[in-house]
């Protein structure tokens, strides 16, 4: 599978071997690496390029965006955007969503670390069907539990507010987060909680002193992701809002009579979060992968 | 384990009692009558089964790769992992702006499409007349941007296959091909089973990607439940998809569970 497996695979027989077919399996071997990268390449162009069509939607003017057939390299301009961003509603839409994903965060990690740690450290009984259970509240779809939320919280009278968005996305990414964080703790040896403990620090010493600094770039890459999963979420939000919509329900709800450069501007101000929280996390977010194995 | 007993049960206990109860407030069958009866009901469960049928081959073909190639551990595999995850961070109604911006009439396709000479006029690829065309822009749109969750789920499981199968592989001279199909694949079936049962649900899900490639021209189920909900201020009938969204869900979920058994041996 790895080069380094090929190698082997192609170093064993050579003593059998005569020189041609060597060369033979050396000329397939260099085929393959470069079929793996035009095969890698090709991916990532088929995952880039729609990206790149958007950000030159989003950057030119808009007298660029309805002339056709349309310049894949574009005049810069900022008018699009400014124009999104003057629109009725967009800055306190942004700013909501901001907060939102702000209180988001900090709620799944305060409920969903401790919970991640539980499910790294302690043997307790039936720690697999909790961990299956986890995994599948995921599985439950977001729209049956809005609805019946949306009434909840109107009983509450904390419906369209910030709070009601901010629960329902912190039930939402609470899964992650507790796989996320479990991975995390999981990758601390015992041992090292262990030895602390011998040299006389106590249980949450232990936990203060090595557990934490060891993990706090894990424990920072799981809150960015409920930040990013709160600042994405549509359904929901559209559904606990009506007055005080975050930045995604806004623009959904003027979808369908807002002209096209409104919509590019939204997209790309929605997209652009990920260039950077995707880089932070992409080490961490493969904890969710080996985790989610059942 | 509370807050979750708060936002998951008690939602879904009480989703299920809205949709059991008519408007007037009694129990019974009326709202179910007045879901089968919802005009667009039964084509929004073809559309939402057409779609998923198209998305999932789709999707796994791409994502087998992806992963296949990020654990390959080719040079800069970091960077690689970063592009192919770029899209979990995207958010469907981007996603679906953005696909909306390629397939529009004076869209980048038709536009990059006429550069070359191809078509002369431009096509109309988002059109209520031939929703099968639009649907295959929302796989598409769908295939672009969720896949990168399943390679998180597949690199995962890669990575737990023990080197020692692929290596007595090596012995035997087995070919890459052989090596994937019959030592990988195997290995792999526990991991696709759940990465199956968690894509199957969220494409019940898809919603904002409809609304902005195909805006009121086409109806799936999520986006009926929202419509309920919103403009006709129906919150039964709205609770009745919602349930219904479960259900299914849970049928596909049960369905993977019985076709694809992992023996006990296996899933070690």
């Amino acid at each position: 599978m790895t080069a380094g497996t090929g190698e082997r695979a192609a170093a064993t027989p050579a003593t059998a071997v005569a020189r041609p077919a060597r060369r033979q399996a050396g000329w397939r071997r260099t085929g393959r690496t470069v079929g793996r990268y035009a095969g890698a390449i090709l991916l990532a162009a088929w995952v880039l390029f729609p990206m790149y069509l958007l950000t030159v939607g989003a950057f030119s003017a808009s007298s660029a965006i309805y002339q056709y057939p349309r310049a894949l390299l574009p005049h810069l301009s900022l008018g699009t955007m400014r124009f999104f961003l003057d629109s009725a509603g967009v800055p306190t839409a942004l700013g909501r969503s901001v907060i939102v994903a702000g209180i988001t965060a900090m709620l799944a990690m305060a409920v969903g670390a401790p919970a991640g740690y539980a499910l790294a450290r302690f043997r307790f009984r039936f720690r697999g069907s909790y961990r299956v259970t986890i995994v599948s509240t995921r599985a439950f779809p977001v729209v049956v539990l809005s609805i019946p939320l949306a009434v909840f919280f109107l009983q509450w009278g904390i419906y369209d507010t910030i709070w009601a968005v901010a629960l329902m996305h912190t039930a939402l990414t609470l899964p992650f987060v507790v796989l996320i964080t479990s991975s995390v703790f999981d990758s601390v040896a015992v041992d090292l909680e262990e030895a602390a403990q011998v040299f006389g620090c106590g249980r949450l010493g232990a936990f203060v002193r090595v557990v934490v600094p060891l993990t706090v770039p894990g424990l920072a890459a799981a809150g960015a992701f409920s930040v990013l999963m709160s600042y994405n979420e549509v359904f929901a939000a559209s559904i606990l809002t009506l007055e005080r919509p975050t930045l995604p329900a806004l623009v959904l709800n003027a979808l369908s009579d807002s002209p096209n450069p409104y919509k590019y501007a939204a997209a790309w101000l929605l997209m652009a979060p990920t260039f950077i929280f995707i880089f932070l996390i992409r080490r961490y977010i493969l904890g969710f992968g080996t985790q989610s194995q059942l | 384990m509370a807050y979750l007993l708060v936002f998951f049960v008690s939602p879904m206990a009480s989703g299920v009692r809205l949709a059991f109860t008519s408007q007037t407030g009694q129990l019974g069958l009326a709202t179910i009558h007045q879901l089968v009866n919802d005009p667009g009901f039964w084509s929004s469960i073809t559309n939402t089964l057409i779609m998923l049928g198209l998305i999932l081959p789709v999707q796994f073909a791409l994502a087998i790769v992806m992963a296949l190639l990020v654990n390959a551990r080719l040079r800069g595999s970091g960077l690689w992992l970063y592009i192919y995850l770029l899209p979990l961070g995207i958010s469907e109604l981007a996603s679906g702006i953005l696909w909306y911006s390629i397939f529009t009439e004076q869209g980048w396709l038709n536009s990059i499409l006429t550069d070359l000479g191809i078509i002369h006029q431009p096509v109309i690829w988002l059109s209520y007349q031939h929703p099968l065309l639009l649907i295959c822009t929302i796989v598409i749109a769908e295939a672009w941007r969720s896949t990168s969750i399943i390679v998180i789920i597949l690199v995962g499981g890669l990575q737990a296959i023990p080197k020692d199968y692929l290596e007595a592989a090596d012995v035997f001279h087995a070919s890459p091909w052989r090596k994937f199909w019959h030592v990988t694949l195997p290995l792999l079936r526990p991991t696709l089973r759940t990465a199956l049962i968690l894509r199957t649900v969220l494409a019940f899900e898809v919603f904002a990607t409809v609304i902005a490639l195909a805006g009121s021209s086409l109806d799936v189920l999520a986006t009926k439940a929202n419509n309920a909900y919103t403009q006709f201020q129906e919150p039964h009938l709205a609770a009745a998809y919602g349930v219904l969204i479960m259900l299914l869900s849970l049928a596909s979920a049960a369905l993977f569970l019985t076709v694809l058994p992992v023996r006990t041996e296996q899933a070690r």
